[in-house]
């Protein structure tokens, strides 16, 4: 920032000096605020990563070991502080490597600008050393994508993808810059986007649509809300808080609403969804009004939406008009967002507490203690549970650590079980699904967060998709606590082939390494924990260090995570056991 | 739901990939567009792309609110047929001697409200715009006598209710 304050200070300077392609993309980075990015250097982005070395007093970049942890680290990063995480690649291959983390950001609305290199423009279409088409490629997973041919385009272009990053709904934007730009001289200044004229990023909420939420909200007798990710994205926390405490409404969260509103409070009534809680699913069938708040709809939330609250009237608060109607009908559509929203509504709302219809909640929470949560967390049978892991890093950190979550049954498991006093504390990957999610996003959680604790909560499977970012955790030291849960099995398939497949294993059996030995050749500390005697000391031994911990906590091999809603099945056919 | 035709106008800026990224929308849905046509439209510097497609209400109403998700496109719209004014263009490429020797071929290009836009020593063109139908019944009179080429255009439409993209873009602009 300093550095185009001072060349824009001095009028002189501005009109003489030139700067090259390369240099105009570090001073775009540091005027948007960047301090820290994730990459791999290669051919066609070297001018950048040369620059990278002279303003690294500025600007830390932080080498992955592949750059699809680039990408999710930059992801983890995006979502615990709510900027716009940054990451950075060559041409080619190093291009197609982020396509996942792209992909994963679009579906979960993270902010991210990823750069990559490109050859030459004299070169483009010939099929060149390390030429891939990536702005065709990352098209469908994208919020924006472009192009820069000459130097002259890189700070208007910049400055945008910044700005379609982080406003309204959030995504990733690629930019992907040619090495004849890197190189070309030219006269920079900068300056920050305000606005596209064909993008209406936050659509202003309409006054009538919320007064006629709040006739339905105050008739309702049993309404329910269920609450997404919009909240956090729209910083809408404090905002829900206060709706739900003046309604008295029962509340219930997507997997990425986790942690908007805190855990133990009175009207949080759990997760919805294939492995939420069963009050959540089954009364979703019992209320007479639905109020979506910042939320999707996900199959995985909805199971069959032939028979998806159809009693009940819906209220679909939500910032992108594309959501709405696109798989529940909504009887009252309020755009905006969610922070504005609730805030127009909130002096609209009555004061209310629904007891009778909180009693149906406990009642099914109790139901589910019995059947599951309490086998879960406090087990008598011998073998470990990945639940009773979860309960133990909910005590030992009191409930503030941000839990980074990987794919499968360990996921669903930490999500139903983690307790969040904080918002953006579960980050996890939740639209697409990624598994190699964890380690790498754990990295940007902690780095953007070192005041917070960061455990990484991974199972087998995911783990050694992106093992290998150890390196980073190694090299920066970056204190994350990484906890795998070993059960040997791609679990999650595993229970699908048990339910749906007459327990046909086709290749969901691990033959795992020593993964002790594997961090302890990263000079990790490591613990292996196999029984129960000695699994509260040593979270808490974990817990406690102030360097990259890694625990492998061995648990049963063929443990079940239930309550669970069979795929296409309707939410009121959940499944206890 | 019924599956019906329906026309899509998009606005948009006319920047390179947008393109690519409209048709992704419906290569990801597996929905083929029956034609597209792009142009400039009534305002500088705003193209707009006219879609086909046979699908069921549900399915364009999502279509569309991706489109119109999509960071350049200012504004996008779906209609029936009956709510548009909507033409196609075809060309016929026939031997020029079948002009003078098929005295029915002067007959077929009058009845047709088409034209003659160009006459070689060894063919002459004719172009007919209109219906879909129209067009098609035109090819099929035609065709007896042997067409060395044929083609027909996109769909091109202006709907019957106003599209207020000037003021839209203002509104976007004072944002």
């Amino acid at each position: 920032m300093e550095t185009v304050k001072e060349k824009k200070n001095d009028p002189k300077k501005t009109a003489t000096i030139k700067i090259t392609g390369a240099e105009a993309i570090i001073h775009c980075l540091l005027a948007e605020g960047v301090d820290l990015l994730y990459g791999y250097p290669g051919g066609a982005i070297m001018p950048v990563y040369d620059e990278l070395y002279k303003f690294q007093d500025k600007l830390t970049h932080v080498l992955t070991r592949h750059e699809q942890g680039a990408t999710h680290a930059a992801q983890g990063y995006a979502r615990v502080t709510g900027k716009v995480g940054v990451a950075m690649a060559t041409s080619g291959p190093g291009a197609t490597n982020l396509v996942t983390g792209l992909a994963d950001a679009q579906i979960d609305s993270t902010p991210m600008v990823c750069i990559t290199g490109q050859v030459p423009r004299h070169l483009l279409g010939s099929d060149a050393f390390q030429e891939t088409d990536i702005i065709g490629i990352s098209t469908p997973v994208t919020k924006w994508n472009y192009q820069i041919t000459k130097a002259s385009e890189i700070a208007e272009i910049m400055a945008k993808a910044f700005y379609i990053a982080k406003s309204g709904r959030p995504g990733p934007v690629l930019v992907d810059i040619t090495k004849n730009a890197q190189f070309e001289e030219f006269e920079f200044s900068y300056e920050p986007c305000k606005g596209v004229r064909s993008y209406n990023p936050v659509p202003k909420p309409d006054k009538n649509a919320i007064a006629a939420a709040a006739e339905l909200i105050n008739a309702a007798k049993k309404p329910y809300i269920v609450w997404g990710q919009g909240v956090i994205l729209g910083k809408a926390e404090a905002q829900l808080k206060a709706f739900v405490e003046k309604t008295g409404i029962p509340a219930a969260w997507t997997i990425l609403g986790a942690s908007a509103l805190d855990t133990d409070h009175p009207l949080n009534v759990g997760m919805v969804g294939m492995h939420g809680n069963y009050g959540p699913n089954v009364l979703t069938n019992e209320c007479d009004l639905l109020i979506a708040i910042g939320m999707r709809f996900d199959d995985r939330v909805t199971g069959s939406l032939d028979t998806y609250a159809k009693q009940a009237k819906v209220i679909h608060m939500e910032i992108d008009p594309a959501e709405i109607n696109k798989n529940v009908k909504a009887d009252i559509a309020v755009l905006g967002n969610s922070k504005e929203t609730l805030e127009l509504l909130l002096p609209l709302v009555q004061k209310n507490t629904h007891e009778a219809w909180h009693d149906e909640f406990k009642k099914r929470y109790q139901i589910e203690f019995d059947e599951v949560i309490k086998n879960d967390i406090h087990p008598t049978k011998q073998g470990l549970t990945m639940g009773e892991v979860i309960e133990e890093i909910n005590l030992a950190s009191k409930n503030k650590a941000v839990i980074v979550t990987d794919v499968g049954q360990h996921q669903m498991i930490a999500c139903r079980y983690a307790k969040f006093k904080q918002s953006k504390s579960n980050i996890t990957s939740g639209g697409l699904g990624t598994m190699g999610f964890a380690l790498p996003a754990a990295i940007g959680a902690k780095m953007g967060a070192m005041e917070r604790e960061v455990v990484a909560v991974i199972g087998d499977g995911g783990y050694q998709m992106t093992i290998q970012e150890l390196g980073v955790i190694f090299q920066h030291q970056v204190p994350v606590k990484i906890v795998v849960l070993n059960n040997d099995h791609l679990g999650m398939v595993r229970q699908w082939q048990e339910l749906f497949f007459d327990k046909r294993y086709a290749s969901t059996v691990m033959v795992n390494p020593d993964f002790v030995k594997i961090a302890e050749g990263y000079h990790i500390e490591s613990k292996r924990v196999s029984e129960r005697k000695d699994l509260k000391a040593t979270v808490q031994e974990m817990m406690a260090s102030d360097k990259p911990y890694f625990l492998e906590v061995k648990v049963e091999k063929e443990d079940n995570v239930f309550p669970m809603i069979p795929s296409g099945a309707s939410v009121s056919d959940i499944r206890l056991k | 739901m019924e599956k019906q035709w329906f026309t899509i106008s998009v606005y948009s800026e006319n920047n390179v990939g947008l393109l690519n990224r409209i048709s992704g929308i419906f290569l990801k849905r597996h929905i083929n567009i029956e034609s597209l046509n792009v142009s400039k439209s009534e305002i500088d510097e705003v193209s707009k792309f006219t879609i086909v497609v046979h699908t069921t209400e549900t399915w364009v109403h999502n279509i569309v609110g991706q489109i119109e998700k999509q960071i350049e496109v200012i504004k996008a719209f779906y209609h029936t047929d009956e709510e548009t004014i909507y033409q196609e263009s075809a060309l016929f490429k026939i031997a020029s001697n079948l002009l003078f020797d098929e005295r029915q071929i002067q007959n077929i290009i009058k009845d047709n409200n088409s034209q003659i836009v160009t006459v070689a020593r060894d063919f002459f063109v004719i172009a007919k715009s209109g219906r879909r139908n129209e067009i098609n019944e035109m090819y099929e009179q035609l065709k007896p006598f042997g067409i060395m080429q044929f083609v027909r255009s996109g769909r091109i439409s202006v709907s019957k209710e106003v599209m207020q993209i000037s003021t839209l873009l203002n509104e976007f602009q004072e944002q």
